[in-house]
């Protein structure tokens, strides 16, 4: 029984529970799969042993014919989520060694769903990046290449492991976190389906923070299908998470009936963007046109605020940023600078930072540090909020006049080689969030849908953004989507 | 609004991030391009807009003021990278 591995959510299940298969045969096809994917560095920390144990409990469990959608279902967990007893770096050196003493609410959730981690998945550090180029486990390379050119592409970030992962096959599906657009992106630079939930649907307990307001867990899989299983077992009400919703948990899957018909359909003109490749232009108007051909009803609307997400983003992030990382001072848990004779606790603050923290983070806490400092605190933290409330009304005002549904395209290019940015400045980089950031800015629900290939055969996806908490009608217009764009390339093995 | 060198040898300061003082210029010139992009916000009329402050409106839970967890002091140790007699061990801070 081969390439067991390469099943979706849905697939196995079914297999599952008619006794075709065992969650230890499925387990280990992934973990094959893992061993052979190197190249890739999607996981960086394998969990074979805590896989097999809960594959075992699982086959008990569905031997008993009550099991739940994930049960037995393996997956890889981005480093982001604390996993007891498992080393939860954050994908940064200032964790390094770090072993939470608890679970994170999601990954609690996808165990008593009876699901199986594989290991932790690689990720930008502290979930910081847009091509997985920030990590203290280096690179994630991208399963899809360009025709014949070996060279290695990003997998996007800051989710590019998990990203890289679900493409390659090495799990059937894999948590992300989405900030500015690091579950979409990802899952549109490598063919996959990523959904961002409303803010408040995932709880945060557990999840390294980035930027609180901003923060959210997903699932990415191979389907849409996929995504609705899991991220039924994902969310749910926390009390540990005072921002976690407390309101039902639907059936999202039950929601997946592909008919739109009479659905407004709203395409934001400010998404037109100058500079957008035409081929993403042209993938948008495919899009339109499925949506329309399925009976949806296409409006052209405004966002008038879209320009001012990014920088709004680019003050509001980091601010966050700066304030959840102060807790990394060397005392509590991970790195701690080895101090001169004569040096102090200042200088051990200050050292241990510099050695712990890359590049990129740095550079974040400190805009973030500066942003909120005496004297400028109005000026750019406030300032930004209030546009950051202008760019929540657009999306309002649009929902307010019926429309049910945004298409726009997922990320302005498909996915760039790794060092390509190398020599770029940082605000060329974010730019790469365009389409992405607004969602988090207004804590909308969207799903990256992949769609088409573009002229070199990589993957391009299409973005869909709901209605707060309407999570389930997003999923049957993305579900919709997908039937239409009939996208089932994968990429050719390399690795 | 231009960032000098010695701002942001300020703002390393405040951030406790140690940067060393041949990597200043590079740094300020980085800070400078970050913040030209957000001075894009001075654009935005936003007269009479109250800042965010939560997401979604909603109300914050609230719970009882009580104990609920708690004697777990080595598993709060565990992680320490100096721990001594149940406590986090730091360099001296008082003369």
């Amino acid at each position: 029984m081969g390439d067991l591995n390469k099943l979706t959510i849905g697939a196995a299940r079914d297999k599952l529970r008619a006794r075709d298969i065992t969650s230890v045969e499925l387990t280990q096809a992934c973990l094959g799969a893992i061993e052979g994917a190197s190249a890739l560095n999607a996981f960086v920390h394998n969990t074979s042993e805590i896989a097999l144990e809960r594959a075992g409990a699982a086959d008990q469990r569905l031997a008993k014919d009550d099991a739940p959608g994930m049960c037995g279902i393996p997956i890889g967990i981005k480093d982001l989520f604390c996993t007891k007893g498992v080393a939860s770096q954050a994908g940064s050196a200032i964790l390094n060694g770090f072993k939470p003493e608890y679970e994170s609410t999601v990954t609690q959730n996808l165990i008593d769903a009876g699901s199986v981690m594989l290991g932790k998945l690689n990720m930008d550090e502290f979930a910081m990046g847009s091509s997985n180029e920030t990590s203290t486990y280096g690179n994630v390379v991208n399963p899809w290449r360009r025709g014949d050119d070996t060279a290695d592409l990003t997998p996007g970030g800051s989710s590019g492991g998990s990203a890289s992962a679900v493409a390659a096959d090495l799990c059937l599906a894999a948590t992300g976190t989405d900030t500015g657009g690091s579950i979409r992106q990802p899952a549109a630079f490598t063919g996959i389906t990523g959904i961002k939930p409303t803010y408040g649907r995932c709880s945060r307990w557990g999840v390294v923070a980035f930027a609180s307001s901003l923060d959210q867990a997903g699932p990415m899989t191979k389907d849409v299908r996929d995504g609705a299983i899991m991220l039924g077992a994902m969310c749910g009400h926390d009390p540990k998470d005072s921002t976690s919703a407390d309101i039902a948990v639907p059936d999202f899957e039950a929601a997946l009936t592909g008919d739109i018909k009479g659905k407004k359909i709203g395409i934001p003109k400010e998404y037109h963007m100058e500079g957008i490749p035409g081929e993403i232009e042209d993938l948008w108007a495919d899009g339109v046109a499925m949506m329309k051909d399925a009976g949806a009803q296409i409006v052209d609307i405004s966002l008038p605020h879209t320009k001012y997400a990014l920088p709004a983003y680019y003050v509001i992030a980091p601010a966050e940023a700066s304030s959840n990382l102060a807790r990394y001072d060397g005392v509590r848990y991970g790195h701690r600078a080895k101090l001169a004779a004569g040096e102090g606790i200042t200088e051990m603050y200050e050292k241990t930072r510099a050695e712990g923290f890359g590049h990129e983070v740095q550079r974040r806490v400190m805009i973030g540090t500066y942003v909120l400092s005496a004297g400028f605190y109005d000026a750019y933290y406030n300032r930004a909020r209030r546009v950051r409330a202008l760019i929540k009304k657009d999306f309002e005002d649009v929902f307010a006049a019926g429309v049910d549904a945004i298409l726009t395209p997922a990320t302005p290019s498909a996915a760039f080689g790794l060092g390509e940015m190398n020599d770029a400045d940082p605000v060329q980089m974010y730019l790469n969030d365009v389409f992405t950031v607004t969602v988090n800015l207004a804590g909308l629900p969207a799903v990256s849908v992949p769609a088409g290939l573009d002229k070199q055969g990589l993957p391009l996806g299409l973005q869909l953004i709901g209605r707060p908490w309407e999570e389930g009608d997003l999923l049957n217009a993305a579900y919709r989507l997908e039937q239409a764009a009939g996208f089932v390339s994968k990429p050719a093995k390399w690795w | 609004m231009s960032i000098d060198i010695k701002t942001a040898a300020h703002v390393a300061k405040l951030a406790r991030i140690r940067v060393e003082e041949k990597d200043l210029p590079a740094l300020a010139s980085e800070f400078n391009t970050i913040l030209g992009f957000i001075e894009q916000l001075n654009e935005v009329d936003v007269d009479g807009v109250e800042p965010m402050v939560s997401v979604t409106p909603m109300r914050l839970k609230r719970r009882v003021d009580e104990v609920t967890d708690g004697n777990q002091q080595a598993k709060i140790l565990s992680n320490a990278p100096d721990a001594r007699e149940g406590f986090f061990a730091v360099p001296k801070v008082v003369e």
